[in-house]
């Protein structure tokens, strides 16, 4: 799978923004004929897509009437008994998410710079082509394999945390005794979706800072770590950036990864090393969706809606940042 | 005599174009590499006995441990040997490179877990596991009485709807962005952009609403999964057309403009023939991206253990949500068929993969076929007069 972000990065290529001449001339019959089928399959796109968030909308606002406030007072999530407290479930898909990039952005970045700058030219094409396979393997099978064997691994480590820096409450498990099945678990394995994306677009970005301020850097005498740090990283600031925040988006709406690793809980708690804790949003609709009926399957839509608009807001700011022009030059 | 002289006297051949890369030093000094080794050395010996004194077992703490040991006792030594600056460098490359390795474990270990789990399976009964479906699954039932077959027509058949609904109206749609910056062009892109960030379980949901739940029982089959794919394979498809048709020069457009050719005869005749690579190349990849989604169609198939040929009717299997199934399975033996359901899922997407790469890698042009078809049509012509 190609992560490529060239729109982004050239919302104008340079190479033919030539305008052509206006003149005056009609349109005729058949090109008419021709724009309006194009047209029209852009509006039923729009509409399409458009479509999700009405419908979302639509569906989930009977919930969000009877709920109210409630949706960050209540305590647990239990719309059957009136409760619609989601914290806990919103709060477990952002703790997935931040420890998903907050392991695979140094790998990210490494293997960027690896590809890039410290490793053999040869191998560029034959490691890109790699990430790129890093993310056409499907999530479920990220997900089976991180339940066979990182949900065990990360359980030693685990527990060590909690015995000695148990004093951060993050270090802490909800139910003792157990390491498994946690949203530790989840984010460790949700980083490996994300790697392939932050690799990539941050890659691209990285390969387009400019050659002879490099060169100059390194003639001046500099190490390579300093051309690294002083020029290549300034230059790709905004893109890396952008390149987090969509990671952090994936993360963000990872599902069947966390349907099968995560034990799901319904507490709102700052302990994140054991089971039974934090939810997921995904997580909850997924397993609840089709069996649910009436108020607890608006209340499922609602937090559909409050993922997808979380979700959207943090590719609007990637898109934004990425395309904001660079002031490190 | 001038003449001659001048005859003879030859221009010097023109040097060779210098390739404007960086030449730089590749081989390393013995020295650096016994620092790193030894460093590593000790850091390892050092960890494993205090691990072994402290009884602490765990290959991910012992792993964690040996890194950070290495660095610090790597980044002593080069400091005393070398100072400040080149430690910081040598440190950097280290952890750059442990970093890369890093990224690379994942994909080895599950294409590792994939194949010597799953591969098993699939072999000990080669054909029928592609032919059999899931009807006669027990908790301890042989692992030869079942297979993915069911799964794999499932799967087949909503890929295949979902690449005829999502890419001709992708390929329009990006076509129509490409050649319009308006308001409701910039519009749409935007839309487009922000929907193939969405998570995957969105277009699930929404299926669901528009199609599934008005129809009450009969509503989960392969064709509300096939929407679903579609509506998740959209964006993915509209962005990646949109980037190649916008690469094909302005110049081949505008030549076929101005040699009197309409709009829709230039789009259609030169644009998107020529971008024809990389739209074939994008609509795989579309379609290896969705088929291993799990999340769009687990609502609206429903799941099937038996045989449906009908997409349109009755609830169908298909590949991912047989493995969440198997998974979820109490048993040694469904756990095992699942890794042999995922086993054929990855042979297929990798497989897709390999195949965009190989067309992607052909130079753009017409098609051996398009040449064939002209060739043979200049020579009847040329029978003809």
């Amino acid at each position: 799978m190609t992560i490529s972000a060239p729109t982004m990065l050239h919302p104008e290529s340079p190479a033919h923004n030539d305008v052509p001449v206006d003149l005056g001339l009609k349109p005729s019959g058949a090109d008419r004929v021709f724009n309006s089928v194009l047209a029209g399959s852009s509006t039923v796109s729009l509409l399409v897509l458009v479509g999700v968030l009405g419908f979302l909308c639509f569906y989930g606002f009977p919930a969000l009437r009877v709920a109210g406030f409630g949706l960050f007072t209540d305590k647990t999530w239990s719309p059957e008994t009136g409760q619609f407290g989601m914290l806990p479930l919103l709060v477990g898909s952002v703790a997935i998410a931040i420890i998903g990039v907050g392991v695979a952005f140094p790998i990210s970045i490494s293997t960027a710079l690896m590809i890039n700058e410290y490793g053999p030219r040869r191998l560029k094409p034959v490691l890109t082509a790699v990430i790129d396979l890093l993310a056409t393997v499907p999530s479920i099978v990220y997900g089976f394999w991180g339940l066979e064997l990182v949900s065990g691994l990360q359980a030693a480590p685990a527990k060590w945390l909690v015995r000695w820096v148990s004093f951060v409450p993050v270090f802490r498990t909800y139910s003792p005794g157990q390491y498994t099945n946690s949203i530790f678990a989840c984010g460790l394995i949700c980083a490996v979706t994300i790697i392939p994306i932050i690799t990539s677009i941050s890659r691209e970005v990285m390969a387009q800072a400019p050659r002879d301020v490099c060169e100059a850097s390194l003639g001046l005498g500099g190490t390579r770590w300093g051309m690294v740090t002083d020029v290549i990283l300034p230059f790709s600031r905004n893109g890396i950036l952008g390149a987090v925040l969509l990671g952090f988006g994936r993360g963000l709406g990872e599902t069947f990864i966390v349907v099968l690793v995560l034990s799901s809980g319904n507490h709102m708690t700052s302990a994140l090393l054991g089971p039974s804790g934090l939810g997921s949003i995904a997580l909850q609709i997924t397993e609840y969706f089709v069996t649910s009926q009436g108020i607890a399957q608006d209340a499922l839509i609602l937090l559909g809606l409050v993922l997808f608009l979380t979700t959207l807001a943090v590719n609007v700011a990637a898109r934004l940042i990425v395309e904001r022009p660079n002031r490190a030059m | 005599m001038v003449q001659t002289l001048e005859a003879t006297r030859q221009d010097p051949p023109p040097p060779a174009p210098v390739p404007d890369r960086p030449n730089r030093r590749v081989s390393i000094p013995l020295d650096s590499a016994l620092e790193l080794g030894f460093s590593v050395i000790s850091a390892v010996a050092l960890v494993w006995f205090s691990f072994a004194v402290a009884g602490i077992v765990g290959a991910l703490g012992f792993a964690t441990c040996c890194l950070a040991g290495s660095f610090v006792i790597y980044g002593f030594v080069c400091w005393r040997l070398h100072g400040v600056l080149l430690m910081k460098d040598r440190l950097a490359t280290l952890a750059i490179w442990s970093g890369a390795f890093v990224a690379f474990i994942p994909l080895v270990a599950v294409i590792w877990f994939v194949v010597f789990k799953g591969g098993p399976v699939v072999v000990a009964h080669f054909p029928g596991f592609f032919l059999k479906d899931f009807a006669r699954f027990q908790a301890n039932a042989p692992v030869t009485a079942v297979g993915a077959g069911a799964a794999i027509v499932g799967t087949m058949e909503q890929v295949g709807l979902a690449t005829l609904f999502s890419v001709p109206l992708g390929i329009l749609t990006a076509t129509y962005l490409v050649n319009n910056r308006n308001v409701f062009a910039r519009l749409v892109s935007n839309v487009v952009d922000a929907m193939s960030g969405a998570p995957a379980i969105i277009p699930g949901i929404y299926v669901y609403l528009l199609w599934v739940r008005p129809q009450k029982e009969t509503g989960q089959t392969g064709f509300a999964a096939a929407l679903a794919l579609s509506v998740m394979m959209l964006p993915i498809v509209t962005r990646a057309a949109q980037e190649v048709i916008s690469i094909v020069p302005g110049s081949l457009r505008e030549a076929a403009l101005a040699l009197g050719s309409p709009q829709w005869r230039s789009e259609l005749r030169v644009t998107l023939p020529t971008a024809r690579i990389g739209l074939v190349t994008a609509m795989i990849l579309g379609i290896a991206r969705v088929a291993g989604e799990t999340a769009p169609v687990f609502l609206n198939t429903g799941g099937n253990p038996n045989y449906n040929w009908n997409p349109f009717s009755g609830k169908q299997d298909d590949l991912p949500f047989r493995i969440y199934q198997m998974i979820q399975q109490p048993g040694v033996n469904s756990t095992r068929e699942a890794w042999g359901v995922s086993f054929v899922l990855v042979l297929v997407v990798v497989f897709l993969f390999f195949l965009a790469r190989l067309i992607g890698s052909k130079k753009p042009g017409p098609s051996r076929w398009r040449r064939l078809f002209a060739a043979r049509k200049r020579l009847a012509q040329g029978n003809e007069q």
